[in-house]
């Protein structure tokens, strides 16, 4: 029987010739990512052990992604923390002030994640690498702390659910409606301790940022990872910026899956995401009929703010203006990302349009910042979650949508579809 | 390692906002937060629990967000064990991580009462239901996850591996 490409790369890294899914495993890791979030907490573990070297200061990232700049005095006091650490330790890739963006932006982008490589983060969304051939998976702070000090991790070795896209996609839709769509159908949990490996002849045409984009709300269906195959494109990507040696790992043939679907996407529109769940998904056309008025648009965050991103939304505002009395935010989800939409005239377009350009965080992603939702108030956000007061007040309402939608419905004032606007 | 007590049986989709309330995480004190553990599914439980008592429940026990403080509080509690047919992904970690078994056994759940009192032997893969004479089977840790349990959790576990001591 042959093996996936998750269960291959926890086998290298487990030093064994084989692994089987529920097999528990030490596994060494490539690389573990902190945050300002979750640092402080796995700095305090660390602590306990009473050491004070980290296990290697090249592979250890802190990114103060989420309340900042610092938006409060709680969360300055979380930052010093953790850059006092980073300082004392002298970690290598230590992001903040200009040279922070949104973590799972950063990461590839500076990178530091390679096909085959092992990373764990200590924030659910880590599963995004798995878009660059990686196997990568969201921890708890006590995990991330250890393994700073071990270099290694224990693992339950998970089963793989195979996904399988065919066809063209149709006008307007992303991967962010094929992640929408398969959510919808296995629901929250459809993939729990999974891993989601995603295939077919329509992912081959997808762009990184779009790869990316599927890849980080596997956990929105409960799965430890996303995965996909290394091919041309990704190595096109790696290549550019990865500097150490790396192997790519690939699934078998005859892997072992304990479930398989497939998808022919020329049936799939854009999708639309309804509070308070992921698997909420109701197709643009349908939601566009039902008069839903919106108060803030929000483009960015680790799902759908790289420059791909940036570009889709732009299509759609060029020469438009924002609806009246609605809030466009767009924040571009890293400094590279910036500069690139500055170049490109992007940023001016938005400028035009009306929106309010951030700085690189996560900001209202989570209702951190930078747009936070009053009560009983309504936004479409090219985010990965609508769950309860996910961006603001409990009786706020969030949309998921992909940058055209979003961009779609801020010119339109309530959700709306790119057709309305692009006719 | 045996451990014994009574079983509390609960449904599917146990959440971590059910275990530990939002409202009360200000707190990382184990102790605080175990008197609420349970507050808002089971009023009663925290009072008439007993050391050593054991939680039995259905589908996708932990759901919800990664806080670590709900495996926190019920180990706090006294709990000695967590019975479930499924875990969500982070609490199983973060529950072996600080210490406190968790066992998948649909077997046990599907014929354990409430009330019935059980036997468990970490080691052996074996539930015994004293009460109804019964026998479940659970896969087994490996041995260096029944070491993170005998350690008391991940981080003594980690301090003795570095350290070089036989674990
Ligand atoms: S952008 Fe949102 S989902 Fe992504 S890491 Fe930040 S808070 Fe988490």
């Amino acid at each position: 029987m042959g093996l996936t490409a998750a269960e291959k790369i926890i086998a290298e890294k487990s030093g064994k010739e084989v692994v089987h899914p529920g097999d528990i495993v030490q596994a060494k890791v490539d690389l573990v990512l902190i945050n300002d979030v979750t640092a402080p907490l796995a700095i305090m573990k660390f602590r306990e052990l009473g050491i004070n070297r980290v296990w290697d200061e090249r592979r250890i990232a802190i990114v103060l992604d989420h309340f900042t700049p610092n938006k409060d005095i709680k969360s300055a006091e979380q930052c010093k923390f953790a850059r006092e650490f980073a300082r004392e330790m002298n970690i290598l890739h230590f992001f903040e002030g200009g040279s922070v963006g949104i973590e799972h932006c950063l990461l590839p982008e500076k990178g530091l994640v390679a096909p085959g490589d092992l990373v764990i983060g200590a924030d659910s969304h880590t599963c995004t690498y798995g878009a660059l051939g990686a196997f990568a998976t969201g921890v708890g702070s006590t995990d991330a702390g250890m393994a700073m000090a071990t270099g290694d991790i224990w693992l339950r070795v998970p089963e793989t659910m195979k996904f399988i896209y065919t066809g063209n996609l149709q006008p307007w839709v992303t991967g962010k409606d094929l992640i929408l769509h398969t959510i919808g159908d296995i629901g929250v949990n459809g993939a729990l301790y999974r891993v989601m490996e995603f295939s077919g002849e329509t992912i081959a045409q997808l762009s990184m940022a779009e790869r990316m984009t599927m890849c980080n709300m596997a956990i929105e269906a409960g799965a430890k990872t996303g995965m996909m195959d290394v091919d041309e494109k990704t190595m096109e990507y790696v290549k550019k910026r990865v500097k150490k040696e790396f192997r790519v790992y690939r699934s078998d043939e005859d892997a072992n899956y304990v479930d398989s679907r497939e998808y022919n996407v020329e049936k799939i529109e854009p999708l639309v995401a309804f509070p308070h769940l992921p698997e909420n998904v109701v197709p643009v056309s349908r939601a566009a009929k039902m008069n839903i008025a919106v108060d803030q648009v929000f483009i960015g965050s680790c799902t759908n703010g790289r420059i791909e991103d940036l570009r889709m939304a732009a299509e759609i505002l060029e020469g438009r203006k924002v609806a009246e009395r609605l809030r466009l935010i767009i924040i571009p989800c890293s400094p590279g990302v910036y500069r690139d939409a500055l170049k490109e005239g992007l940023i001016e377009i938005f400028l035009d349009a009306g929106a309010v350009i951030g700085p690189p965080t996560c900001g209202p992603c989570l209702g951190g910042h930078m747009g936070v939702l009053a009560k009983g108030e309504r936004a479409v956000s090219t985010t990965n979650r609508n769950f309860v007061g996910r961006m603001g007040y409990p009786e706020s309402e969030v949309y998921l949508a992909n940058p055209y939608v979003a961009a779609a419905s801020a010119v339109m004032g309530r959700i709306a579809s790119p057709e309305e606007v692009m006719r | 390692m045996k451990l014994k007590g009574r079983a509390w049986k609960y449904g599917d989709n146990v959440d971590t906002d059910v275990i530990i309330p939002a409202r009360y995480l200000n707190t990382s004190d184990p102790k605080e937060l175990s008197e609420h553990v349970l507050e808002d599914l089971d009023p009663d439980f925290r009072e008439r629990m007993k050391k050593g008592d054991i939680i039995v429940a259905g589908e996708n026990f932990g759901c919800g967000s990664s806080r670590e403080h709900a495996p926190l509080a019920i180990k706090a509690s006294g709990v000695s064990c967590v019975i479930a047919k499924s875990f969500a992904r982070i609490f199983y970690r973060n529950a072996i991580n600080i210490g406190l078994p968790i066992l998948e056994s649909r077997e046990a759940v599907e014929f354990v009462k409430d009330g019935d009192i059980l036997e468990i032997e970490l080691e052996k893969g074996v539930i015994r239901n004293l009460s109804r004479g019964e026998e479940y089977r659970f896969a087994s840790f490996p041995d260096f996850v029944m070491n993170i349990l005998r350690a008391g959790g991940l981080v003594e576990y980690t301090r003795r591996r570095l350290r070089g001591e036989d674990i």
